[in-house]
């Protein structure tokens, strides 16, 4: 592609060489990288960006080939037709040339509804094969995912109900392993879409789609609603992490675990603010009074990469401002702002930090 | 023929100038006041109270922050409040409105007076033999929200503010289909 820019360099303007040149830079950039779906880790994203590839390569030979005729139609010197005279063009059509032509376009014809069945039956076999169900329910992880305006709430099913496990805006899974959705949604229609992994499965309130998944490469990955759910449907967004079994394993019984217990005055100073202030109302820390189901699970925040559904780095500062003012970082969200003495908000700091 | 159109084309403006008034219904704050509810002082229900006089401003900070367009005129509040009924549990035990565990609010009786003020009043403070205090646990919009929203459940706000359907099965009418009570205090 930059022989051909650096060829059209010569002739044209550098400026809008530059402007080419740049433009596929940044095209080409998006191909790799933690959310994008021609960068797979996993069978069915595999199959997916061997069918975008497929129809990338067919539609851009079918577009050369269209321009080419279109040039060749526009430039070529028309011949003169055997029975012309002065007075004027004869229009009749000359029977060789009639056929000539009709040959042409029945080969045209015919040459494009095989093309477009060669990309339907292809598509038809991908969404066919990533679809059909190709685990077993025992090894299966199921999951359940909850869409709210505007973040996820993240259930590990498990037979015994004091083994699952509850987050927020963070997946972890084991590499290797099938992994079964369960989405539905709280309120409005959102879509699961983590483009390293699979296509994307609309949640809708009232009703569950089930989707899964298996990841074959380790790595962190970052999954987005799909579906125009709101005003901050663009911040809405989780982290999924793929991870060996061991370290998968490690993570899901951390996860088990209570919020521990304040370790400091100061820790202790912050869960009693977290108790006696709107937080409870909404949050739930594992271990304590707070089970609100409204917002996100707190018990594990400490773990957190990232605050408000991947809106911003979760840092201690990033965390005041959120605790304080959330409007400001999120305009729109239900989680109000909150009027802490700075004492007491250093304090919730502290306790909220050390929730891991 | 002509002066057909040009009335037509008068009147159309005319309603599009009016729609404008309409803006206001559903407009929403997103830079609400950060006040956790911890400051407001019990909404009197009447100037009689044992022990010494009250100075003339107590209780006037909770009805100074109440106004009526921005909560009981407005859809959005409206239907703030109706999310929160349900999220913070208070159909728990005053169903959707018809009561249970606690009294009815979509009839025509009040015990604890049924002004925003006093409502505010009685969910910040809590009310003898059950209503908890959300002293503290609550911002102070979210509060008027709720209290607008109760008032709602007895036909007491704007038909065309108050909310026309709920997000789930409702064995009642909309609230906004609620024909008004007469307030009766007991």
């Amino acid at each position: 592609m930059s022989i051909i820019a650096t060829k059209l360099c010569a002739h044209r303007s550098s400026i809008f060489c530059c402007l080419l040149l740049a433009a596929c830079c940044s095209l080409l950039s998006g191909c790799a990288g933690v959310q994008s779906a021609v960068d797979p880790a996993g069978p069915q994203a595999g199959s997916i960006s061997g069918l975008w590839w497929l129809m990338l390569y067919t539609l851009s030979a079918v577009f050369v080939i269209v321009i080419c005729f279109v040039l060749v139609a526009a430039f070529r010197r028309r011949r003169p037709l055997s029975g012309e005279s002065a007075d004027g063009p004869d229009t009749r059509p000359e029977a060789e040339q009639e056929r000539r032509m009709s040959r042409t376009v029945i080969a045209g014809v015919a040459l494009t509804i095989l093309i477009l069945f060669v990309l339907l039956v292809s598509s038809y076999l991908t969404g066919r094969k990533i679809y059909s169900a190709g685990y077993s329910a025992q090894g299966a992880l199921m999951i359940e995912v909850t869409g709210h305006q505007w973040w996820w709430d993240v259930r590990y099913n498990d037979p015994s109900p004091s083994r699952m496990v509850t987050t927020a805006n963070e997946i972890h899974i084991p590499v290797g392993r099938a992994v079964v959705f369960r989405l539905t949604s709280a309120d409005v229609i959102h879509s699961f879409w983590i483009p390293n992994l699979h296509g994307k499965m609309d949640l809708i309130p009232g009703h569950y789609t089930n989707i899964w998944i298996k990841a074959d490469r380790a790595g962190t990955y970052r999954g987005q609603c799909a579906e125009f759910c709101g005003y901050q449907h663009a911040h809405m967004a989780f982290t999924v992490v793929v991870e060996p079994e061991e370290q998968y394993r490690a993570w899901y019984e951390s996860q088990l675990r209570s919020a521990p217990q304040p370790s400091t005055p100061q820790q202790a100073r912050g869960q009693e603010v977290f108790l006696s202030s709107p937080c409870i109302m909404c949050h739930r820390v594992q271990g304590t009074d707070a089970g609100g189901r409204a917002g996100p699970d707190l018990t594990h925040i400490g773990t957190r990469p990232t605050l408000g559904a991947g809106t911003v780095e979760n840092t201690r500062g990033n965390l005041a401002g959120w605790v304080i003012d959330p409007q400001k970082i999120k305009p729109g969200i239900r989680m109000p702002p909150n009027n802490l003495e700075p004492q007491d908000l250093q304090a919730l700091l502290d306790y909220l930090q050390s929730l891991k | 023929m002509k002066g057909l159109r040009r009335i037509t084309t008068a009147l159309i403006f005319v309603a599009l100038g009016l729609s404008l008034f309409a803006c206001d219904r559903e407009a929403r704050k997103f830079r609400v006041e950060p006040s956790a509810s911890k400051r407001s002082p019990a909404q009197p229900m009447s100037d009689l109270q044992p022990g010494p006089k009250l100075p003339p401003n107590e209780g006037k900070d909770a009805r100074s922050q109440y106004s009526k367009d921005e909560y009981e005129e407005n859809a959005y509040a409206l239907a703030e409040g109706k999310r929160l009924f349900n999220l913070y549990n208070c159909s728990g035990c005053h169903s959707q409105g018809g009561g249970g565990m606690g009294p009815p609010l979509m009839d025509d009786k009040w015990l604890y007076g049924g002004s925003p003020e006093q409502i505010y009043t009685t969910i910040l403070a809590g009310r003898p033999n059950g209503m908890p205090s959300f002293r503290g646990k609550l911002p102070d919009f979210q509060v008027w929200q709720l209290a607008a929203y109760v008032r709602s459940l007895s036909g007491q706000v704007p038909k065309d503010a108050a909310p026309s359907r709920a997000d789930h099965l409702q064995g009642k009418k909309p609230e906004n289909r609620k024909e008004p009570e007469q307030m009766k205090q007991q």
